[in-house]
């Protein structure tokens, strides 16, 4: 299974310090994405490779209720994010947009910034090295969204 | 097994007898609206995604432009324009420089028993008139707007039991920072805030919208209060009747009860960058500001600016601080006209804002810069939320950030 690389962020991430309001009004998500975590984590944009992976603490993506903070997530090519508790509306928007969400209590903990990681969605198994740390499955109807690849997909295929 | 205001709203709009907490139903929506802060991303997705581009039923859909208005650059116009000629072509309401959304959707369009989503987090206000608002993003927006309908689970419901009365200088808003600090930043995530007890009547529909509002700074997806007479007084006043009017059952199942004297809560403050960072206002005396903002969804109606005149008539702004009033919509400011309350604002050397967002939203005006200092009505005080990443926000009552504004530095307002 592909490993990767871990960004680890603390508790209390809210929306705005993913992506600033002053942000939030540019044309696309393409402009947006080089200013996510600008105000915490400044080198974030420039050095996120495809396929890396968040790692938080509680309460992830509190805040506002701006789709454009998971969006910008995904641009940068973050695979997942996972957390130990996600606020609702950021839990909400990642699925709807295609982007896995994950909880797991017991990572954060045992877990430090660029170590490297193995994420099983199908069984709720993340793995590093050669600890295996439970996660919580969705609820079958989220996953058959996050599966279609968001609730637009979702979406249109039902239309067809 | 009873059910409680939010799961009688959920179940009547899934047509169902009972829904239970955990249970993901379909339901069918009254109302939903969507602000500047997202839908040029909505309608590009409409546009570019969506295989069949038709909406639902567009009587139900409300665009308002509330956080950028005026446009401040030739982006922001863009954006307008956008949303102006999509609501246009679709036979959408527009509502361009009438108010914050929240606030305009509970003068013109919200009743007792609906269930509205709104693609902004505050969509929660809605519960002080008896109605299920929750905060969605852009593209459950958008799936409500093809659809007229959306999936939602069940969440269970906190109750807070209310006895007494607050003591005189204390608000609702300090009743509500309290909980937020009790409880914390998620101590109600993905539940409904069910706000009760006879301490309720007391409080006006102004207030109940206070404490609904900032439901979601505690993680909620809904705060609600059981419409009664003061809720249909309201909305006669407006010339609306309630879709529903429903009560939690005796035998309702709460996940939690918390109970608050109110005669026991204290005027508070939260401190930056927490909004559960919740102490006593005298904890932080004489900390000094470099601006205080009063407005936004949570604390810019007409009560408000009154409590503001009280604190402000006779008096100067120091002149270190910049003081921004923003009443929250055209009819608060006419209100505030009719009753001479602008003319103290600007005799005491404050500035007053058009309709709008304003300082709470962090990037239209009022912005501070590096290290400075704001104290606030709006709904958040996250890190940078106001301005430069190294600035501080403080969320107080509008009593109290009013007199801090006079004094140039955080302090409690006494009466003369």
């Amino acid at each position: 299974m592909e490993q990767s690389r871990v960004w680890k962020f603390n508790n209390d991430i809210d929306t705005d310090q993913i992506i600033a309001s002053q942000y939030l009004l540019l044309s696309s998500i393409e402009e947006m994405k080089k200013y996510t975590f600008e105000s915490i984590h400044k080198d974030f944009s420039s050095n996120v490779i495809e396929g890396d992976v968040i790692v938080a603490g509680e309460n992830f993506g509190c805040g506002s209720s701006r789709e454009q903070a998971p969006r910008v997530l995904k641009e940068l090519g973050i695979k997942a994010v996972v957390a130990k508790s996600f606020a609702r509306i950021f839990y909400r928007n990642s699925i709807n947009i295609g982007l896995p969400v994950v909880i797991c209590e017991d990572l954060y903990d045992n877990i430090s910034e660029n170590d490297l990681i193995e994420i099983d969605f199908t069984n709720g198994i993340i793995k590093k090295d050669n600890k295996e740390f439970k996660s919580t499955k969705l609820p079958e109807h989220m996953q058959i969204i996050l599966n279609s690849g968001g609730l637009i997909e979702y979406l249109n295929r039902k239309a067809e | 097994m009873g059910m409680t205001i939010g799961e009688k709203i959920l179940a009547n709009a899934a047509s169902k007898d009972k829904v239970v907490p955990g249970e993901i139903v379909t339901v069918d929506l009254d109302l939903i609206m969507s602000n500047d802060g997202t839908t040029h991303l909505t309608i590009d997705m409409f546009e570019n995604k969506i295989k069949k581009k038709e909406i639902f039923d567009s009587r139900k859909v409300v665009f308002v432009v509330d956080h950028n208005i005026p446009a401040e650059n030739e982006k922001t116009a863009m954006v307008h324009k956008k949303m102006r000629e999509f609501a246009n072509k679709h036979s959408i309401d527009f509502h361009e420089g009438r108010g914050v959304c929240h606030q305009v959707m509970v003068e013109d369009y919200v009743r007792s028993g609906q269930l509205i989503l709104g693609a902004d987090s505050h969509t929660c206000t809605y519960g002080a008139l008896g109605a299920f608002g929750t905060g969605v993003g852009g593209t459950d927006f958008l799936y409500a707007m093809v659809t007229g309908t959306t999936w939602l689970m069940v969440p269970e419901t906190i109750k807070i039991n209310l006895t007494g009365k607050l003591p005189k200088g204390v608000s609702a808003r300090d009743l509500m920072l309290k909980i937020i600090g009790d409880i914390g930043a998620n101590g109600a995530n993905y539940k409904i805030l069910e706000f009760g007890g006879e301490g309720i009547k007391n409080f006006n529909i102004s207030d109940r919208l206070v404490l609904c509002n900032l439901a979601v700074e505690a993680g909620a997806k809904t705060g609600i209060i059981e419409a009664d007479e003061i809720t249909l007084e309201y909305l006669k006043s407006k010339g609306r009747s309630p879709k529903n009017v429903f009560h939690s059952d005796d035998d309702a199942k709460y996940k939690k009860v918390y109970e608050y004297d109110l005669n026991q809560i204290e005027p508070v403050i939260a401190r930056p960058d927490h909004i559960d960072d919740v102490v006593s206002i005298k904890e932080v005396d004489k900390v000094k500001i470099d601006e205080a903002f009063i407005g936004s969804c949570n604390s810019g109606r007409i009560e408000d600016l009154r409590v503001a005149a009280e604190v402000l008539k006779g008096k100067k702004v120091s002149e270190k601080v910049r003081c921004i009033i923003t009443p929250a919509s055209n009819n608060v400011y006419l209100q505030a006209l009719e009753e001479g309350l602008l003319n103290i604002f600007m005799e005491s050397g404050a500035m007053i804002m058009n309709p709008n967002c304003s300082v709470c939203w962090g990037s239209c005006q009022g912005v501070i810069g590096e290290g400075e200092i704001l104290i606030s009505t709006g709904t958040r005080n996250f890190k940078g939320r106001a301005g430069h990443k190294d600035s501080k926000v403080y969320l107080a009552s509008v009593a109290n950030v009013a007199a801090s504004a006079v004094a140039g530095y955080i302090t409690e307002y006494k009466e003369d």
